[in-house]
């Protein structure tokens, strides 16, 4: 119904990619429309990470086609690319906070080349309050990343992603390594993120839970390939054995 | 057959390397005179860079003018020959001595540091969070880092031979009882404009070498902890045998210019 109605931002048309001999995708396809999450699922090494870095530009797929809010990133020029990157919000699986500047700095920094973006703000420290104030961080402004937790840094990494209102956030395994309780906390978070800022997500994960609470849509990623695509019922309940093996807790 | 084969390998990866060092060197050429330009990076760097090493340059600076002439003082006295101390010593340090043991300090400390600093970056994706923000990566963290070596290599080789120089007045005063003033004006009747430029000017070369192999190693550093380590190390060892190279050609160069 969702797909009927809105059009897609992100599209993926047979990505391949290998890295000397392991051929890590085969032929993926990916589409993503607006405001929607789309999880994709796939066992450890299957290449999820690799499908998400090709999307942002930081791996170049050996074929295929990306296309992003109609432009297509392969043959973009970096000028082009950087300036669409900020129309993409980038969880990373560990955080990668810069661990050299406090939790302002880090937040600030994608704020440096991209000034253009603070005109909704009445400056830079007030984006970053806000930012900081949507994943509840606010009293750690001028920490440094190794004063917090891991879920605390996650969060913070979260308002990095948000400060440049992306379209489209990217999130890498965002519950992993993470206890249950701080997990839900981020799983809430990202829906919060996503009614309030309308945005679309591509969600990496192998966390069963966090793709039940989050998911429209589902794609499991098996050898290089889309193996399945539906709802978390449709697919939790599926006669295939693979796809159900998937979804057992 | 399988050990000539091993070689072959070994020496092809070897050039292959100075190959992409070269195409780094290139790129950070091109990234340098391209706007937008990270000046309050390159101040933080230069900081961290120059005055973080003064005290430890300082100290080895001082410590090799003490021992430098200690050492000397016994042979030039026995020859008779007591007052060349001041213009042995001046033209030893500040046209060879200074400016390598100072680098090769420096390749310790600056070098292995920016290579351990980036390269655990890279593994903990934080140059690709970088790159993903919009921001070059490249020209924030490897131009700037490695010209501030370059700026700052020269400033503390001239602060170390300085040092070492007082180092070694100290000894001639309280050891051959030569006052302060007749030590110096001895210096600088002995050293001239051709012992001062080109060991100055060799110096921003071996900055631009620390500079250079370091973030290359850190940059391009392989994966995991171990990754880091050798990033780290390597970027000490490929640093500290180029410094000699340069140092080879420089003296050989000079010869040519200046007839040393």
């Amino acid at each position: 119904m969702m797909r009927e109605n809105k059009k897609p931002v992100l599209e993926l048309k047979d990505i391949h990619k290998s890295f000397g001999n392991n051929h890590v995708l085969k032929g993926f396809n990916l589409r993503l429309y607006e405001g929607e999450n789309l999880v994709i699922m796939g066992k450890s090494g299957s290449g999820k990470s690799v499908m998400v870095k090709c999307i942002v530009g930081l791996i170049q797929p050996d074929r295929g086609s990306i296309t992003i809010k109609n432009q297509d990133i392969i043959t973009m020029g970096q000028k082009e690319l950087d300036f669409l990157r900020t129309e993409i919000g980038y969880l990373f699986q560990g955080s990668a906070l810069y661990d050299s500047m406090t939790v302002r700095e880090n937040i600030e920094f994608p704020l440096r080349r991209h000034k253009d973006k603070l005109k909704d703000f009445q400056g830079t420290d007030q984006a970053v309050k806000e930012a900081l104030e949507s994943v509840g961080l606010l009293h750690t402004l001028d920490l440094m990343p190794s004063e917090l937790s891991g879920g605390m840094q996650r969060r913070v990494a979260l308002a990095r992603a948000l400060i440049l209102k992306p379209e489209i956030i990217m999130y890498d395994e965002p519950t992993t390594g993470l206890d249950p309780i701080t997990s839900n906390e981020i799983i809430q978070l990202m829906r919060n993120i996503q009614i309030e800022y309308n945005t679309s997500s591509l969600i990496i994960t192998h966390d069963v839970d966090c793709a039940r609470v989050i998911s429209n849509r589902i794609i499991l990623l098996v050898d290089g390939v889309n193996y399945a695509e539906g709802t978390y019922e449709e697919l939790s309940n599926s006669s295939d054995p693979q796809t159900r093996a998937f979804f057992k807790n | 057959m399988e050990k000539s084969n091993h070689f072959m390998d070994r020496t092809k990866l070897f050039f292959a390397e100075i190959g992409d060092m070269t195409l780094f060197a290139v790129r950070f050429f091109k990234e340098l005179f391209s706007s937008p330009f990270e000046f309050k990076e390159l101040i933080r760097q230069c900081y961290n860079i120059g005055i973080r090493s003064l005290f430890l340059v300082m100290v080895t600076g001082f410590i090799l003018g003490l021992v430098f002439t200690l050492q000397s003082r016994p042979t030039l006295t026995d020859l008779g020959a007591e007052s060349w101390m001041p213009s042995m010593i001046s033209i030893s340090i500040v046209r060879e001595i200074g400016p390598v043991i100072i680098a090769l300090i420096c390749a310790g400390r600056i070098g292995s540091g920016i290579g351990a600093e980036l390269g655990s970056m890279r593994v903990t994706e934080q140059i690709d969070a970088m790159e993903v923000s919009g921001t070059n990566p490249f020209k924030y963290l490897v131009v700037t880092r490695i010209l501030a070596v370059t700026l700052m290599l020269p400033l503390l080789v001239i602060s170390g031979d300085t040092v070492a120089l007082i180092g070694s007045a100290i000894v001639e005063n309280l050891k051959g009882e030569v006052s302060y003033t007749l030590y110096f004006n001895k210096v600088f009747d002995a050293l001239s404009f051709s012992d001062v430029l080109p060991a100055t000017v060799k110096t921003v070369f071996f900055g631009f070498a620390i500079g250079l192999v370091g973030t290359y190693k850190g940059y391009n550093c392989g994966k995991g902890t171990v990754g880091v380590g050798e990033a780290s190390n390597s970027a000490v060892v490929y640093t500290s045998m180029l410094l000699f190279v340069i140092d080879f050609i420089a003296v050989f160069v000079s010869d040519i210019f200046f007839e040393i």
